[in-house]
């Protein structure tokens, strides 16, 4: 131990603090499934960037003579159709590589779109309080009567079928979710002291909301987005194979399926795949949020 | 035969940054009919200390002591089934946030029956009215009115009141009382203090009752224990403790008290911080801070030694030569 | 000396509940308190849960409005003057908290906290604002490399330093302090007291010091007002008021303050009962359901907030008791 100071204020050296974000990955490498999830979305981030790069095909490129090949292992597979081939011949690998980019790109925009609008509102409907905050949540209760799938489906049957429409329509349906959590976490910070401290400083109410009470709701709502990803990837697949997302020829794992169910007996692959990888990004994103969630939570904390 | 007998008792809880000690070697004893404060800052391990005694400390946190005694059994070897016989019914707690330390779904009344059904007590055509009475030994009017009361329809003094019902429901030998008013206005405060003296006195319980109010020390007990930093570092009667405390801890926390400030002179103070878990000291914890502190003091743990029922943990411990003269 | 702060017959009532078939009820949080702040001095308001304290440290940093009565700043009244006149009047009223665990923001800098009320009213640019934090860090005894912590990484008592330097910031002549020590350790709490002190007497503050401590009341303030249900009940000089208590709540708070010092232990007499509940104050003394000294006209009447000598106090039987 180092030599004290006994002298009035003086305090024994400490090593430091370790930086928060550092303490943050402690916290959340603990958890080896969220590690997992992360590893895997690095993984679909990669290939999703590098496309171009990674894939032998064009994805809408059809083949004439192979249609249906098998994959690569199995009997009549062969080495430039890695995974096989669809009805009309176009490279199951390369359709789901871009597949890849495609979820990715829904996830991040459902979420960043819900997230947005539904913070705003939430945290106008925290400040303002009396019928500006019932005329919001009573909007969102209205929202949250219909199955989301449901609700998703008859915004899209009024806007057209389409991936963008299809987006819109599920980032409808993830509002009342945000605004929700959003109006939660600030009402329990207004209460809070560090508030009316600012308040008293003389800080207007937009400062109050996206200056102080916003980084502070962060946590939840992080969380909420990270799982909502998933959800989005899963949502837009569904309306993709009801045929009201993406239209074919666009590689979109949902649509794919959709164009699949006929042939599960005679080429397995064409269904199996897109549902794999579904199944395994979704998977993958969960299990990053839950892992977040229980590293974000503080009274998890030991 | 002491009713509470303690032995260098020891927790530790695994943390992010390593293993912590929050009590390090600390000893109770406890007659029936006797009333022991301790008493410490925040973070001294004063409440983890009779957690630990109560056998309510969980993983990460790890109890050891060399001897750990009540009413002649050794708490150490019971199982958890023996354990939860004695737990609850010979020995009893109070903690410090009444409303939020009962459970906000039931009402008071089926809260105090739990304890007693637990423990069979009781008959169970007898339950309500051993309810109804002990509802009036503490002091609230028109008991019976009030079995069907949720916690958060009374107010917190009420609430404690409910607590200690429940303490006391299985004629406890000991009762341990972790800050049972700090979070109670100050005229509640003595009701409440009023309250558990007298049940310690009719009951001819041990009250063991944890508080960082050096006034309610003064005021309630018989002997005194100071805790620092887990360790406990002064253990005496009350008076002698007020008049002539050991530890140069236990004088400069009587000097920093608003009551002993003279005009509007500026109190005296304890430079320092309490040591956590990464700058613990080699020699006494207390050292750093200490104004008499020596090279001695700062590479040797001293360990508590002195009369009987004086010790202090110091290697020089104050004696008062005259009226508040100190000398190392 | 100049008058900071003055209080004429304040109220705070809050309509509450009512709908289709219940009538609307009043809590009256604050009912009649007046008093006069001068600077470099401190008045402390003692009180338990219930008194109103906290709502009158939202009037007095102008956060709400009286119902009834008049506030001057400065000999400024402060309800029918403009919203900016308001604002600028504002600024020389700042609030510590009690909590020190909640009135920091957790996600900002110390230095960010710090600079926040200046860089909310324009005052200088960013260079100027950080020389000004950090000089404040100093007074308040802050290490400078302290300046990029977050508050979870200071003790209770630190944190305290830290809303006590934010609220001079903005060098505001009056600090209304809600029960700023009543949540630190004894040792801790010596500090903190120690530095307001030393900060009152070089910038002439005056304090609103609310607590229910009263030792710590005995230590710092000039002037006790006590409380009760939204009422003033006595108000004197510190000296007059603890040496000879006039009103009876106010003896039965000094009896029920546990202290180290025999000779401050008064006769131990235990008051029974609990604070009435604020929406149906009794008619008469809010103090009557529980005072030892009861009699009908208490019950019936509410006393007056008159003078006693040196004091004021509000209760009929003030001389005899």
């Amino acid at each position: 131990m180092s030599e004290v100071d006994t002298t009035a204020g003086a305090r024994p050296a400490t090593p430091p603090m370790p930086n928060r974000y550092v303490l943050f990955w402690r916290s959340f490498a603990e958890n080896k499934g969220a590690v997992v999830g992360l590893v895997v979305m690095i993984i679909l981030m990669v290939l999703a960037i590098g496309a171009d790069v990674i894939v032998p095909h064009s994805p809408i490129e059809q083949f004439r003579e192979a249609f249906l090949t098998p994959p690569v292992w199995q009997h009549d597979g062969s080495w430039s159709f890695l995974l096989g081939t669809d009805d009309v011949g176009r490279d199951m690998f390369s359709r789901l590589i871009y597949g890849a980019r495609l979820s990715l790109i829904i996830g991040v925009s459902v979420v960043t779109l819900s997230l947005i609008f539904g913070t705003v509102l939430g945290l106008t409907a925290a400040f303002s309080g009396g019928v500006i905050d019932t005329v919001i949540m009573r909007i969102m209760d209205i929202l949250l009567v219909f199955p989301s799938l449901l609700l998703a489906i008859v915004i899209v049957a009024i806007l057209g079928p389409g991936l963008f429409n299809a987006m819109l329509a599920v980032a409808v349906t993830y509002l009342p979710g945000f605004t929700r959590l959003s109006r939660a976490s600030a009402l329990s910070e207004l209460a809070r002291d560090y508030v009316t401290a600012t308040r008293c400083a003389g800080a207007g109410r937009v400062h109050l909301m996206f200056n102080t009470v916003l980084p502070n709701c962060m946590a939840p709502l992080i969380v909420q987005a990270s799982l909502g990803f998933s959800n989005a990837i899963l949502d837009a697949a569904a309306l993709g194979f009801l045929g009201l997302g993406a239209q074919p020829p666009t590689p979109e794992w949902g649509t794919m399926l959709a164009g699949a169910m006929q042939y599960y007996q005679r080429a397995w692959w064409v269904l199996t795949f897109p549902g794999l990888f579904i199944l395994i990004t979704v998977q993958a994103f969960n299990l990053f949020g839950d892992g977040l969630r229980d590293a974000l939570d503080p009274k998890l904390k030991r | 035969m002491h009713l509470l007998e303690i032995r260098n008792l020891a927790v530790e809880f695994a943390t992010a940054r390593g293993r912590f000690r929050a009590v390090d070697g600390v000893d109770v004893t406890l007659d029936a009919r006797e009333v022991l404060c301790i008493v410490g800052e925040s973070g001294c391990g004063k409440s983890v200390a009779m957690l630990a005694a109560m056998g309510l400390i969980d993983w990460p946190g790890r109890v050891t002591a060399d001897a750990m005694r009540f009413d002649g059994n050794d708490l150490a070897v019971l199982s958890a089934r023996q354990r939860r016989q004695v737990v609850g019914k010979d020995m009893a707690m109070v903690f410090q946030e009444p409303t939020s330390s009962l459970n906000p779904c039931y009402p008071v009344g089926w809260q105090i029956a739990e304890a007693l059904r637990t423990h069979h007590a009781v008959p169970r055509n007898k339950v309500r009215d051993r309810v109804v009475e002990l509802l009036d030994q503490v002091g609230i009017p028109a008991p019976a009115t009030r079995l069907g009361a949720f916690p958060h329809q009374l107010s917190g003094g009420m609430n404690q009141r409910v607590m200690i019902a429940m303490a006391i429901s299985c004629n406890p030998k000991l009762l341990i009382a972790d800050e049972p008013t700090t979070a109670l206005d100050v005229t509640i405060q003595k009701q409440i203090l009023d309250l558990l003296v007298d049940l310690q006195r009719q009951r001819g319980m041990g009250l063991v009752l944890i508080t960082h109010d050096m006034g309610v020390v003064a005021e309630t007990a018989h002997r005194v224990q100071v805790m620092y930093a887990g360790q406990m570092v002064e253990e005496q009667g009350t008076e002698g403790l007020f008049a002539a405390p050991r530890h140069p801890y236990t004088a400069a926390l009587l000097d920093a008290l608003p009551e002993r400030a003279l005009g509007r002179a500026r109190l005296p103070t304890i430079s320092g911080m309490v040591p956590g878990i990464d700058d613990r000291p080699q020699g006494c914890l207390f050292a750093p801070r200490c104004r008499y502190a020596d090279d001695i003091c700062r590479m040797v743990p001293p360990v508590l030694a002195g009369p009987a029922g004086r010790r202090a943990r110091c290697h020089y411990p104050i004696v008062a030569a005259t009226a508040g003269e100190a000398t190392p | 000396m100049s008058v900071l702060m003055e209080a004429q017959d304040l109220r705070r009532h809050y309509p509450v509940g009512g709908g289709l078939f219940t009538a609307k009820g009043l809590v009256k949080a604050i009912d009649g308190i007046s008093f006069v702040l001068r600077d470099g001095e401190t008045l402390a308001v003692v009180g338990e849960s219930g008194c109103g304290k906290s709502t009158l440290a939202r009037m007095a940093t102008l956060m709400e409005p009286p119902t009834d009565g008049e506030l001057l700043i400065d000999g400024k009244p402060t309800s029918t003057a403009a919203e900016s006149e308001r604002r600028r009047l504002r600024l020389n009223v700042q609030m510590v908290f009690q909590n020190p665990y909640g009135s920091l923001n957790p996600r900002k800098t110390v230095g960010s906290i710090l600079e926040e009320p200046l860089a909310l009213n324009g005052r200088g640019d960013k260079s100027a604002r950080e020389h000004a934090a950090r000089a404040m860090m100093d007074r308040v005894g802050l290490r400078q490399d302290q300046y990029s912590r977050y508050p979870h990484m200071f003790s209770g008592g630190q944190r305290q330093r830290i809303a006590i330097a934010r609220a001079l910031m903005l060098n505001p002549r009056i600090v209304v302090a809600d029960e700023p020590v009543s949540a630190l350790d004894v040792s801790i709490q010596a500090q903190v007291l120690n530095l307001m002190m030393d900060l009152q007497d070089e910038f002439r503050l005056a304090y609103l010091f609310i607590s229910h401590d009263l030792s710590v009341v005995r230590l710092i303030a000039r002037e006790v007002l006590v409380l009760y249900c939204g009422r003033p009940v006595e108000h004197g000089s510190k000296e007059n008021v603890f040496a000879n208590p006039r009103h009876p709540y106010t003896r039965v708070l000094l009896a029920a303050t546990p202290s180290v010092d025999p000779r401050h232990r008064k006769q131990t007499v235990a008051v029974k009962g609990e604070l009435p509940s604020p929406l149906n104050p009794p008619p008469g003394c809010a103090f009557a359901s529980r005072c030892p000294h009861v009699t009908g006209r208490c019950t019936a009447e509410r006393p007056e907030w008159r003078k006693l000598g040196d004091r004021m106090v509000a209760c009929h039987y003030a001389e005899s008791i």
